[in-house]
């Protein structure tokens, strides 16, 4: 184990440091208030699909048509779409995930200035593969997770939990350094902003 | 070459990918003779600055997240040893395994162990710059392990059987139709019809990938930030290979530098603004993932953390030339630099390209294995505006220029200079004598050897019908 020679290493390349800064947080750190129309401007910049309403059911249904769900432990019950084959992720395997048309979630977090929702792997949202292997991913958010910007997201996140941070669908710059949607993870990506009835 | 125990180690020769076959001015030449590769750089590099500059006019603050993401890794560098310990601790305490990696040799012995360890034939790869500095690709194959690049730009390299030319698309030198006729050629079971539509390439390369996903049982991924304060790790990305390999495989082996190591949660929030506007222009990118240690039940539940050295010690030993480490690998200053965007990355040799690897990689090896790169610019500070975390390539590329060695007869001239012009009488006459510099021809162009060397890629003034001196006494 190399650990012991590389402390000393760093410790001997630093014996004729100066001292350390105080680090300037004069960046804007919030709390701002919530702009839901900038997040809704943000998602469908990249190419997410923004449904508004409070049945979510009814949405999801519209959302999923005639193909096969699958679903966090902990989803609300009344969110499952009737008539909708659905599966609940009880150990399922990547293949039974993969399988599924698409996947139902709610989420911890969004973030209306960049356009991102974050997943923490809670019950209703389910382990990372859920919202991964699907091609469709279908994400409820509720207007109270929904924060102005990123520090604040950092703020209200548990770091001890697996996340994930979604901005848009799956896509890649790597072909001429411009921005195409639909690589590996899901290629359609449906968020939809529950509004009480 | 030994050094003592405990003393800032270069990075060895003989391993990884950090020196180049020739140096910068011959590479560049070759470059500079290919024509496409300048349009495809031109064309590139051109998009993604306007896209950039876009989504960094969006944010008001951005001159104080810069101050504070540079203030971040000042503090970071200074406070290594105590961070370090502090992230081995957290990652431990969450179920994870911390190795120390001296250089590549140890690291790839490390990764290498680990996945025979496991039994395991092949491994699934998210882009790394740190993996591709140590060779480990290689290493992995020696040892009869088959690695996978997953990452579209790294498969198209791979594929190609060619070289990284970009930090953060590496595929960079390749236009959409050389990309299909790569895919055409090397991807096994490929489309015949597939046209050269970018949406079209990302969907085979997500056909081609799909079942290695999902059959593979070891990952080996690199690290942009670990937090010492929680234990967490974090990957940016966009195309969703990263999550995929951060999420299905047994076993997770991720690569990391030493001075990727953030102090605390809190400080995410800096460098989360910074990376992704500086980096794809994109107000976020895609997909981040963050994990600590192992989670029960979801995701790989064998996680080893490999901290890399090779090299960053010395780096961090020359109080000049250490705020090179504070790189978050953004790739904005290949992006504006006028000397990358007509060479491309292949004539720096190293994994390292554009003014960040002319700083950094001369750095890792020591001097004398990389003396040309940090004359690879034309100090123009196109880069040190454009550094998310301000760091001062610029003055570096001049504190390194001063260490390079330099050929004898530029010493003799340069002394013999100093020496007349310290004396009026002699510079005088020196100024006289210039003007049979005439006899040279234009711009100097018909020095004999050595002195043509000089000129080569520099004109020689040709001096005034009278000088100063002369004109102030006839006036």
């Amino acid at each position: 184990m190399s650990k012991q020679l590389i402390l000393d290493r760093i410790r001997q390349a630093l014996s004729t440091s100066s001292a350390e800064p105080e680090i300037p947080r004069d960046y804007r750190r919030g709390p701002a208030p919530v702009d839901l129309d900038r997040l809704v401007d943000r998602l469908v910049d990249y190419k997410a699909v923004v449904h508004r309403g409070s049945d979510i059911s009814v949405i999801a249904r519209q959302i999923i048509g005639a193909g096969s769900l699958v679903v966090p432990p902990g989803l609300p019950p009344e969110w499952l779409p009737s008539g909708v084959p659905a599966r609940v992720d009880d150990r399922l395997s990547a293949a039974d995930v993969a399988a599924a048309d698409g996947v139902l979630t709610a989420a911890a977090v969004a973030i209306a200035e960049t356009g991102t929702i974050v997943l923490d792997a809670s019950p209703d949202q389910g382990r990372r593969i859920l919202s991964l292997l699907p091609d469709l991913h279908i994400c409820v958010l509720r207007p109270e997770q929904v924060v102005a910007s990123v520090p604040e997201a950092v703020a209200r996140l548990d770091p001890g939990r697996p996340l994930t941070w979604i901005s848009g669908p799956s896509a890649t710059s790597d072909i001429e350094l411009n921005r195409v949607e639909g690589v590996h993870g899901p290629r359609n990506l449906h968020v939809v902003l529950w509004e009480a009835a | 070459m030994s050094t003592f125990l405990g003393m800032p180690a270069h990075a060895p020769r003989g391993v990884g990918h950090l020196r180049g076959d020739e140096p910068f001015p011959a590479a560049a030449r070759t470059a500079l003779a290919n024509p496409q590769l300048r349009r495809n750089l031109e064309h590139a590099t051109t998009t993604i600055r306007g896209k950039s500059g876009r989504v960094i006019a969006e944010v008001p603050d951005w001159q104080e997240l810069r101050s504070a993401g540079s203030a971040l890794k000042t503090y970071t560098m200074a406070n290594l040893p105590r961070l370090l310990e502090q992230l081995e601790e957290k990652v431990t305490a969450a179920g994870g395994v911390v190795h120390w990696a001296a250089d590549a040799e140890e690291a790839n012995r490390i990764v290498t162990g680990l996945v025979r360890q496991t039994g395991e034939q092949r491994v699934i790869k998210i882009k790394s710059m740190a993996t591709q500095e140590i060779g480990l690709n290689e290493a992995l194959g020696e040892a009869g392990i088959d690695p996978v690049e997953t990452d579209l730009a790294e498969l198209i390299v791979q594929l190609g059987h060619d070289k990284p030319s970009h930090i953060l698309v590496p595929a960079i030198h390749r236009n959409r139709s050389e990309i299909r006729e790569i895919f055409l050629r090397e991807m096994p079971g490929v489309d015949p019809a597939l046209t050269d539509n970018p949406a079209d390439l990302a969907a085979a390369a997500r056909r081609y990938l799909r079942e290695t996903f999902l059959s593979t049982k070891v990952a080996v991924s690199g690290a942009n930030f670990g937090i010492a304060e929680t234990g967490t790790l974090a990957v940016v990305e966009s195309e969703g290979n990263g999550r995929m390999c951060l999420t299905l495989p047994e076993t997770l082996i991720t690569v990391m530098g030493i001075e990727k190591v953030v102090p605390a949660w809190q400080d995410l929030e800096v460098f989360l603004q910074l990376l992704p506007r500086a980096s794809t222009g994109e107000r976020m990118n895609p997909y981040t993932s963050m994990w600590t240690g192992v989670t029960p039940g979801d995701g790989p539940q064998n996680f080893h953390l490999v901290l890399l050295d090779n090299g960053r010690t010395a780096v961090l030993a020359d109080e000049v030339g250490r705020s090179a480490l504070h790189c978050i690998r953004c790739s904005a200053c290949l992006n504006v630099c006028p000397v990358y965007e007509r060479t491309g990355g292949h004539a720096y040799g190293s994994v390292y390209p554009g003014p960040i690897g002319a700083v950094l990689s001369p750095q890792l090896t020591g001097i004398e294995d990389n003396a040309t790169l940090p004359y690879a610019s034309s100090l123009c500070g196109a880069c040190f505006d454009a550094c998310p975390v301000k760091i001062d390539i610029p003055s570096i590329l001049v504190h390194l220029r001063n260490q390079a060695p330099h050929p004898r007869a530029e010493k003799a001239a340069m002394a013999a200079a100093a020496y007349t012009m310290d004396r009026p009488r002699l510079y005088r006459r020196a100024q006289r004598a210039a003007k049979l510099t005439k006899l040279l021809g234009r711009r100097g162009r018909g020095l004999p050897p050595p002195l043509n060397g000089w000129v080569a890629s520099r004109d020689l003034p040709s001096p005034p019908d009278e000088s100063f001196r002369d004109w102030w006494r006839g006036r």
